[in-house]
C-alpha cells in the first residue's frame, strides 16, 4: 500500500478524524494565546500552569474522580489568576514563585501517585508518563469530547478576534492602555481563564510538559518572518495548525507518540523560519 | 476653570509619602514642565494624573471638559519593548482606541485620525515600518503621534527626550512646540532638562524634597536666575 492509501485508511476512522479536529483547534487555540503570552514576557507561566495542571489531575486520578475535568479546571483557572494578577514590579519575586509552583506541584502529584496508586490500572509510570507527555487518549475521543472542544475554541477564537485592538494595546503598552481607559485588569483576568482553558484542553494532545511548546513554538517562528503584529498572530495560527496537522498525521503514519512528534515538527518550523530571517531579514 | 488642578496632592508608594503638598493647574494651550531630581515623584505624580496609580492624599480635579481618559499619555522609554513585532501604522493606530466604545473594529474615522497624526509628526512614510528598526528620534515621534490620537486636548509626555542625542532632542521640542502653538493642546512635560523648560515652558512646576513650588516661568527665571540646583 502507498502511504496516501495508508493515510485514507486511517482516515476512515472516526477516531482518526476526531483526533485531527481536536488537534487543530486546540494547536489554533494556543497559537494564538501564544502571540500574546510570548510577547507579554509571560511564557513561563504556561509552562507553570501545565505542571499545577498536572498535579491537579493527580490529585483528581487518587480521588477516582470520573470526570477528572471537575477538579483540574477550576484549580488551574485560579492560579491562572493569581499569576496573572500579580504586579509587574514584583515579576522577580513571581518568577521564582512560578517556579517553586510548578516543581512543587509535579513533586506533589507524582508522590501521590505513587502513595496511592490507581486499582484499576495499577500502572503508576504508566500513568505518569501519559499526562507528562500526552497518550493515546486524543485517539479516544468521545463525541462529546470533541464537541466540548469545539465549542470552547469558538469561544477563544471569538474572543481573540472581538478583542484583538485591545489585546493589541495591552500586550504592547500596558500602561497607555490603561491610560486610555481599557480596564486591562479585566481583560487580564479573561486572559488567564481563557489560558487555563486552553492549557487544559492541550493536555489531552501533547501531554502537560510539552504544552509550552504549542504556546510558543508558532509565535516565534512567525516573528522571524513578519514584522507587523497583525501578520505575526495569523502566520502564529497557521504555523500551530500546520504543525498539528502534520505531527499527528506522521505519529499515525510511522507509529509514534502524538505530542513529541507535533512539538518536533514545530521545532522543524521554526529552524526553517529561523534561517529565513537570518537569509532574507533585515535584521 | 482649568483643565487639570491639584490640591494638596501628596504622591508615593504605599503610604509612604514621596513629595507632598503640592499644587497646581493647567488650562488650555499651557506648556507645563515638571522638573525635579531622580525619585523626587515626578513619574508618580503622572501617574496619579492619569489614574494609574492612587494620590496618598489631596484631590486631582478634571475640568473645561477634560476627561482623564483622553489624555494622551507618552511613557517613559523604559516602559516600551523594543524588540516588539509591530508596525508604526499599528501603533499609530491604537492611541485612536478611546474613541471605540464598545465597537470592537475601527473605523474610517480613526484611520483617518491615526494618518493626521502621522502627518502632523511626519512620519507617514514611515507607516509600514516596523517598529524595532527605528531610531530612537522616530521612536518617540511614533509614540508621540500615538499620544496625540488619543487626544484633543492635552498631551501628558514623561521624559520625551530622555537618551537622545542634542539634535534629535532639540527637533522633538521643536515639534512638540509646535504642537502647543498650532493646535492648543496643552502639554505636561516631566523633564529634567531646564535649559529647555525655561525656553518652551508656560508654567514650571518643582517638586522637590522639602517644598514643591508652582509658578509661571518669568516667576521661576527671576526666583531661580541663572543657577539651579
Amino acid at each position: 500500500m502507498s502511504v496516501l492509501e495508508i493515510l485514507a485508511e486511517y482516515l476512515s476512522r472516526s477516531m482518526v478524524r476526531n483526533a485531527l479536529i481536536v488537534g487543530t483547534l486546540i494547536s489554533l487555540c494556543s497559537s494564538l494565546l501564544g502571540t500574546t503570552i510570548v510577547l507579554k514576557r509571560l511564557s513561563f507561566i504556561g509552562d507553570g500552569l501545565s505542571h499545577v495542571a498536572f498535579g491537579a489531575l493527580c490529585i483528581a486520578m487518587v480521588m477516582s474522580l470520573s470526570d477528572k475535568m471537575i477538579l483540574v479546571l477550576p484549580v488551574t483557572i485560579l492560579v491562572a489568576m493569581i499569576l496573572m494578577g500579580s504586579n509587574e514590579k514584583k515579576m522577580i519575586k513571581g518568577d521564582a514563585a512560578i517556579a517553586m509552583l510548578s516543581v512543587g506541584a509535579l513533586a506533589l502529584g507524582y508522590l501521590l501517585l505513587n502513595v496511592f496508586p490507581n486499582k484499576r490500572s495499577g500502572n503508576v509510570s504508566g500513568d505518569v508518563c501519559s499526562t507528562l507527555f500526552g497518550s493515546t487518549s486524543i485517539l479516544t475521543l468521545s463525541k462529546t469530547d470533541v464537541i466540548l472542544c469545539g465549542i470552547l475554541s469558538c469561544v477563544v477564537v471569538l474572543f481573540f478576534v472581538v478583542f484583538y485592538h485591545r489585546i493589541y494595546s495591552i500586550t504592547f503598552d500596558e500602561g497607555f492602555a490603561s491610560a486610555t481607559g481599557i480596564r486591562c485588569g479585566l481583560y487580564k483576568m479573561l486572559l488567564s481563564i481563557i489560558i487555563a482553558v486552553v492549557i487544559v484542553l492541550s493536555m489531552q494532545l501533547v501531554g502537560s510538559l510539552l504544552i509550552s511548546a504549542l504556546i510558543v513554538f508558532p509565535v516565534l517562528s512567525a516573528g522571524r518572518v513578519f514584522r507587523s503584529f497583525i501578520s505575526v498572530v495569523t502566520a502564529s495560527g497557521i504555523i500551530g495548525v500546520f504543525c498539528a496537522v502534520t505531527g499527528i498525521v506522521a505519529s499515525i503514519l510511522f507509529s509514534t507518540p502524538i505530542g513529541a512528534t507535533v512539538v518536533c515538527v514545530n521545532i522543524l518550523v521554526f529552524a526553517v523560519c529561523f534561517l529565513f530571517g537570518k537569509v532574507f531579514g533585515r535584521h | 476653570m482649568a483643565q487639570i488642578k491639584g490640591t494638596n496632592v501628596s504622591v508615593g508608594y504605599e503610604k509612604r509619602i514621596v513629595a507632598g503638598n503640592i499644587n497646581f493647574e493647567v488650562n488650555e494651550g499651557d506648556y507645563l514642565y515638571v522638573i525635579g531630581e531622580n525619585g523626587s515623584g515626578k513619574s508618580t505624580l503622572m501617574k496619579c494624573i492619569l489614574g494609574l496609580e492612587k494620590t496618598v492624599s489631596g484631590s486631582i480635579t478634571f475640568g473645561d471638559s477634560l476627561k482623564q481618559k483622553e489624555i494622551g499619555y507618552l511613557p517613559q522609554q523604559s516602559m516600551i519593548q523594543r524588540d516588539f513585532p509591530t508596525t508604526v501604522g499599528e501603533i499609530v493606530l491604537s492611541g485612536c482606541l478611546n474613541r471605540l466604545g464598545w465597537r470592537p473594529f475601527f473605523g474610517k474615522k480613526e484611520k483617518e485620525a491615526a494618518i493626521e497624526a502621522m502627518k502632523k509628526l511626519e512620519i507617514l512614510d514611515l507607516e509600514k515600518r516596523s517598529y524595532p528598526e527605528l531610531s530612537g528620534g522616530q521612536q518617540q515621534r511614533v509614540l508621540l503621534a500615538r499620544a496625540l490620537c488619543a487626544t484633543g486636548k492635552l498631551l501628558l509626555l514623561d521624559e520625551p527626550a530622555a537618551g537622545l542625542d542634542p539634535y534629535v532632542q532639540e527637533q522633538l521640542y521643536a515639534l512638540i512646540y509646535k504642537i502647543n502653538k498650532e493646535d492648543k493642546i496643552t502639554i505636561i512635560m516631566v523633564s529634567h532638562d531646564i535649559e529647555a523648560a525655561k525656553k518652551y515652558a508656560t508654567h514650571i512646576l518643582h517638586i522637590g524634597k522639602e517644598k514643591s513650588v508652582f509658578c509661571t516661568k518669568r516667576e521661576f527665571i527671576k526666583e531661580n536666575g541663572a543657577c539651579l540646583f
